[in-house]
């Protein structure tokens, strides 16, 4: 167990500019001590899933508000198994209603965190994915 | 239980920072400064809204948001809204749109006509407003980023139509630099951004006066977690940055500032948006007069588009964001606005339903016709409470404008990120609030239902629409005069290069049926792009 902060990368993919809730989540997960790159705006799925790579990030974060997440979310998938990242761990979060959740689930999506989700719950996920990346 | 004891009283604060005391009487009114600063209905400082007999003359517009997939599906939502009372359009365009991008760019691919209409060119906006009296019907176009291309689109089709576009009534959003602080549909770098914005101001004070082209959103600034003191602040600041400008340019002041519209949102404590409202009316009219040395009264009202906010909706039991639209078009009337918009009770997770939105248009209806919200001027004018709390308010706007001013402003704020970090930093706090319990909202953390069987029926996507909308672009790009198309390109790029105003460039190119994404490519080209600042 080593006393490295557990290093996360929050991404706005798609067009869609509403990023209140990804830095709500970017601020929760610094005041719980990780270290975390917000990517901004409009980045494409090769750019997010490079700099999840580049910083040898254990989650990756995608919001999406504007309903193309099942699009952007395979993008993202296929530009980190291109680039030797299918390790990191995929969250998304945003307006995502619940009949998509299985099918986020199918492109390998490790959780779902639709709006109003309290950030504990984010926090404790994140905690307890680096927990057993580190004993893996 | 002792009614009135102290002990009953617990301390309560508005989310703007204003302490609320259990009881006001005219002391409380003395101690905030009286109410010498009240005037009349339709007179400086326009405290009890800008005309002498508001609604009772005229009810406020009812201007729906409204837009999705190809400009076919769009004129036909715009036909029944005006058939169901709609007295304007609302038009919301889609995320490639908004950022400049075609139809067939691939970052657009799995958005083009999601969350509003595709519009790539002309052809669009002409199937769009077939049949629609352009000079009757007021249109707000919601379009900040590529602006200068749908507004030129927007005047080509008038022009096309035979209209002096003096006849031209309606207003473009057009507000980026509140796009840089929330909602992100940014393009080019924040000074050369206000320039495009300056750039509409003066050709729309020179060729359409009635028409206008900027409407200043404190909204969605607000939405990105500002305070109502901080949205009413921030929205006059951005408007005072343009008009600066437009003066810098040797522009009428009482001309430019007449083009200025106000777009605000309402959410939260009933009584902390009216008084914003009544505040922010009087603080614009004064920055106006003293500032700028607008004398025209026309000029000085503060004329806004206020209604349903987005951001106080819950996804939890969401029929009861039928009841929050209806308290916050209560708030709206109250405040005086001219023009009102309500989010849908489903907006809170989708693009509204047509049964949803005729339920935000009915209860607008209802105000007006059942509930008497017409029936006088400015009903809380000389309340106690109301009056002290509007003097309060309008200080608390100024301390937030002066420290705003202290720091260089707030262009230079933007551009260096500091105020898009404070509004961030408030919407955390304003969600720890909210997860603490501290902030009550029913059915999230007081009556909540943990049983809950959510149904929400998401707007559906059609990805033949997206297939349909590349098609008419292709036959568009395969019918139009290639040279014509690149000369008035080439003019476009020389007017940005060389500081003239690019609306008429703007205005032949798109007549040719250049794209939105050439027209911004173009600009684009010679402005490059916005590098956002990332502060926490």
């Amino acid at each position: 167990m080593t006393n490295a902060p557990i290093k996360v990368v929050i991404a706005k993919p798609g067009l869609d500019g509403h990023d209140v809730g990804a830095k709500i989540v970017c601020r929760a997960l610094i005041e719980a001590g990780m270290e975390v790159v917000y990517t901004g705006l409009r980045k494409s799925p090769q750019a997010i899933a490079q700099t999840a790579v580049s910083e040898d990030a254990t989650v990756l974060g995608l919001s999406v508000l504007s309903g193309a997440h099942l699009p952007l979310t395979a993008k993202v998938r296929a530009a980190l198994a291109e680039l030797g990242g299918a390790e990191v761990a995929l969250i998304v979060g945003g307006n995502i209603p619940s009949q998509d959740f299985a099918a986020l689930a199918d492109l390998g999506v490790a959780a779902v965190f639709p709006t109003s989700t309290p950030m504990d719950e984010i926090v404790t996920f994140v905690r307890r994915t680096a927990a057993q990346r580190s004993s893996a | 239980m002792s009614a009135g004891s102290s002990k009953d009283a617990r301390p309560l604060t508005w989310e703007s920072g204003l302490d609320i005391k259990p009881v006001y009487g005219p002391g409380e009114l003395e101690a905030s400064g009286g109410s010498g600063a009240i005037g009349q209905p339709g007179a400086f400082p326009y405290t009890r809204g800008i005309h002498p007999h508001m609604y009772r003359s005229r009810p406020f517009t009812m201007r729906q948001y409204s837009g999705f997939g190809t400009a076919t599906q769009t004129h036909e939502r715009f036909l029944y809204l005006i058939k169901q009372g709609n007295t304007g359009l609302n038009v919301a365009f889609d995320l490639p749109t908004q950022c400049g991008l075609d139809s067939d760019n691939p970052m657009a691919e799995g958005e083009v006509g999601r969350v509003g209409m595709a519009v790539d060119t002309l052809a669009d906006m002409e199937e769009a407003f077939d049949g629609i009296p352009l000079n009757e019907i007021s249109v707000s176009l919601t379009i900040n980023g590529s602006a200068v291309a749908i507004m030129a689109m927007y005047f080509a089709l008038a022009r096309k139509r035979g209209l002096d576009l003096a006849t031209l009534r309606g207003t473009a959003q057009n507000d980026i630099l509140k796009e840089f602080v929330g909602r992100g549909t940014w393009i080019f770098p924040v000074e050369e951004s206000v320039r495009l914005v300056v750039d509409t101001m003066e050709f729309c004070a020179q060729h359409a006066p009635k028409y206008s082209p900027v409407s200043v959103c404190g909204y969605h600034i607000r939405e990105s977690g500002a305070s109502p003191a901080q949205e009413m602040a921030y929205g006059l600041a951005i408007a005072s940055a343009y008009l600066r400008r437009a003066l810098e340019r040797g522009l009428d002041a009482d001309r430019v500032a007449r083009g200025l519209t106000f777009n605000f949102d309402i959410y939260g404590n009933l009584w902390e948006q009216v008084c914003k409202f009544r505040a922010g009316r009087r603080l614009w009219a004064r920055i106006l007069r003293d500032e700028f040395g607008v004398e025209d009264p026309k000029s000085q009202q503060l004329r806004m588009i206020a209604g349903g906010g987005g951001g106080g909706l819950t996804i939890e039991q969401p029929e009861n964001n039928i009841m929050r639209g209806a308290y916050y078009a209560l708030a709206s009337a109250l405040g005086g606005t001219q023009t009102m918009a309500l989010c849908s009770f489903d907006e809170a997770y989708t693009i509204p339903s047509e049964h949803a939105a005729k339920l935000s248009l009915r209860t607008m209806q209802l105000l007006v016709h059942e509930v008497g919200l017409a029936d006088t001027v400015d009903p809380l004018a000389g309340s106690y409470f109301v009056e002290t709390l509007t003097n309060e308010m309008e200080e608390k706007i100024l301390e937030v404008m002066a420290d705003l001013k202290e720091r260089g402003g707030i262009v230079q704020g933007i551009a260096e990120g500091r105020v898009q970090a404070e509004v961030s930093r408030h919407a955390y706090e304003r969600e720890k609030k909210l997860h603490s319990g501290e902030t009550k909202k029913v059915g999230v953390n007081i009556h909540r239902e943990e049983e809950e069987e959510r149904v929400i029926e998401f707007h559906p996507f059609e990805q033949s629409q997206a297939d349909e909308q590349r098609a008419r672009l292709a036959a568009v790009r395969a019918e139009r005069d290639p040279a014509a198309v690149e000369s008035a390109l080439s003019a476009l790029g020389a007017a940005a290069s060389s500081g003239a105003n690019v609306m008429p460039a703007a205005i032949d190119a798109v007549e040719a049926y250049a794209t939105v994404g050439e027209v911004c490519g173009t600009l684009r080209g010679v402005f490059g792009t916005f590098d956002e600042p990332i502060r926490f």
